[in-house]
């Protein structure tokens, strides 16, 4: 059972995520990438991690998207059209790049010890926010400094005369 | 941990899911009703009272209507993306009921994190009202969903902040515990519930609420005397009623979750016969929802719309502070207590 919804949401989130790449039109582009982050929060959940799984909605699904999708409405992009082969060298950095990728990938599956046990309470929100706090907490805090300067950039952006 | 359900436990779920749909479906169909009946009865005129007695079978008759009626798509619509609205509209909003508890057994699933599934889940609701506005690819349509878009993003803040203060006293997430920490009474007759604790949170949450499911005073999305109907102006049919239901099965997730947050949820004294205090719990859920969808039919009938940027000013300027105030005054006394 759980491995036949490991595979509809994996090849949901496969496809989606090809879709995003492949449309000509940025709203149906972005569309897939909500439908991508909802199948990825699923797989959250198969590995009971539902906390992740419900953030990952709440942040990106939920608000992030819900801005670009805004900004896209706002501005009426249209399709792009083809002809434009501005990249055409760039796209043969492509091969190269997926080479790489593909023998990181090979490397991570084989590195998976399957016996190991699954840490209890690995997903629950006291559990995360604990090792945020301990393990984690540098990179945590210069993630939110990361994220305030962001903040103070856009205010400047936006007002002329500060 | 995930597992598997024997046959039995699988029927007393599946009898539980229709019990708790057919109630909702039914429940939201005569919402309708009453909303319409009370604020006539505010404004002083009779309201729908021709079909069935006092217009009992006025919500099966529109349902009809909304069959029937012809189903126009404007010609210069994205086709795809215009059928596609209502149904995301309309799924989240019906969704978010599979965590809320009912009653101590009157629930479908029981998740550790099911306040956040619920914020989630109602997050993605905004999809249906910003495609509806695009792909009907006209102009009033998509001013609502722009401003919708807009209202949602920056109210979903202040609900969120405003919930946190419980959360800290509560110390969870999953709504069947939160309903168990306010059970039992202060002094033995003031209730132990979370708004005597957060008066403040719960002022919050509820005005951010109303925002939240593009009600009156903020249906600045809709607003008929601008925008015609805002984001559903090119829907009708049955597409339209299914935006319709999505927002007054909205309404009830709201007034469920400020039930079960800050009023006690089904906790309420229990009475009478065994079969009686069986049920007690969900009666005493449903009328607490019911007081509240009271009193948004009443601030509907009663206040009217306030500007935009009104609103924006109120939902960045008084309600994030005050629920930011809130957090820090809360996690002070947490921390001392």
């Amino acid at each position: 059972m759980i491995e036949l919804l490991f595979v509809l949401f994996a090849a949901v989130a496969l496809g989606s995520a090809i879709n995003v790449l492949v449309q000509k039109h940025v709203l149906y582009s972005s569309l897939s990438l909500i439908l991508l982050l909802t199948a990825i929060s699923a797989l959250f959940v198969l590995m009971q991690a539902e906390f992740l799984a419900v953030i990952n909605v709440i942040v990106y699904a939920g608000a992030i998207m819900v801005l670009f999708v805004f900004v896209i409405m706002l501005l009426n992009l249209p399709a792009d059209e083809d002809g434009v082969d501005r990249l055409r060298w760039l796209k043969l950095l492509g091969i190269p790049m997926v080479l790489f990728l593909l023998f990181m990938v090979v490397r991570t599956v084989w590195k998976v010890e399957t016996d190991a046990p699954a840490p209890q309470l690995a997903g629950t929100a006291q559990a995360i926010g604990a090792s945020l706090f301990t393990d984690y907490l540098l990179p945590f805090e210069l993630t939110s400094l990361l994220i305030l300067i962001a903040l103070m950039g856009a205010v400047v952006f936006a007002k002329k005369d500060l | 941990m995930i597992e598997y359900l024997s046959s039995r436990d699988f029927l007393i779920l599946f009898a539980k899911m229709i019990t708790i749909f057919g109630g909702v479906m039914g429940a939201l169909a005569y919402t309708t009703l009453l909303e319409r009946r009370i604020m006539a009865f505010v404004q002083m005129r009779p309201g729908p009272n021709r079909v069935g007695p006092f217009g009992l079978l006025q919500p099966i008759a529109d349902g009809l209507k909304f069959l029937f009626k012809e189903q126009t798509v404007p010609g210069t619509a994205n086709v795809l993306l215009y059928y596609a609205a209502p149904i995301v509209s309309i799924i989240p909003a019906l969704l978010s009921f599979s965590v809320i508890p009912f009653g101590p057994d009157l629930k479908i699933a029981d998740i550790n994190v099911s306040l956040l599934l619920i914020f989630a889940i109602t997050s993605l609701g905004v999809y249906g009202i910003v495609l509806g506005g695009w792909a009907s690819n006209s102009k009033y349509p998509l001013m609502g969903a722009m401003r919708s878009s807009a209202q949602m993003l920056s109210y979903e803040l202040s609900l969120t902040l405003s919930v946190v203060g419980v959360l800290m006293i509560a110390n969870t997430l999953s709504l069947t515990d939160l309903v168990k920490s306010q059970q039992g009474t202060w002094f033995g007759f003031i209730p132990k519930w979370n708004i005597i604790l957060q008066p403040v949170a719960f002022i919050v949450y509820v005005l951010s609420g109303i925002a939240e499911t593009n009600r009156l005073p903020f249906d600045l999305a809709e607003s008929e005397q601008e925008l015609v109907a805002g984001w559903h102006t090119e829907y009708s049919g049955m597409k339209f009623a299914m935006f319709f239901l999505a927002e007054y099965a909205n309404m009830v997730t709201v007034s469920a979750l400020a039930t079960i947050m800050f009023l006690g949820g089904w906790n309420g004294p229990a009475f009478g016969p065994w079969w009686l205090q069986m049920a007690l719990p969900t009666i005493w859920f449903v009328l607490k929802i019911s007081g509240f969808l009271f009193v948004y039919m009443l601030v509907r009938a009663t206040i009217p719309r306030i500007r935009y940027d009104q609103l924006m000013h109120f939902g960045w300027k008084v309600l994030l502070p005050l629920a930011l105030a809130n957090i820090l005054v809360t996690s002070f006394f947490v921390a001392v207590l």
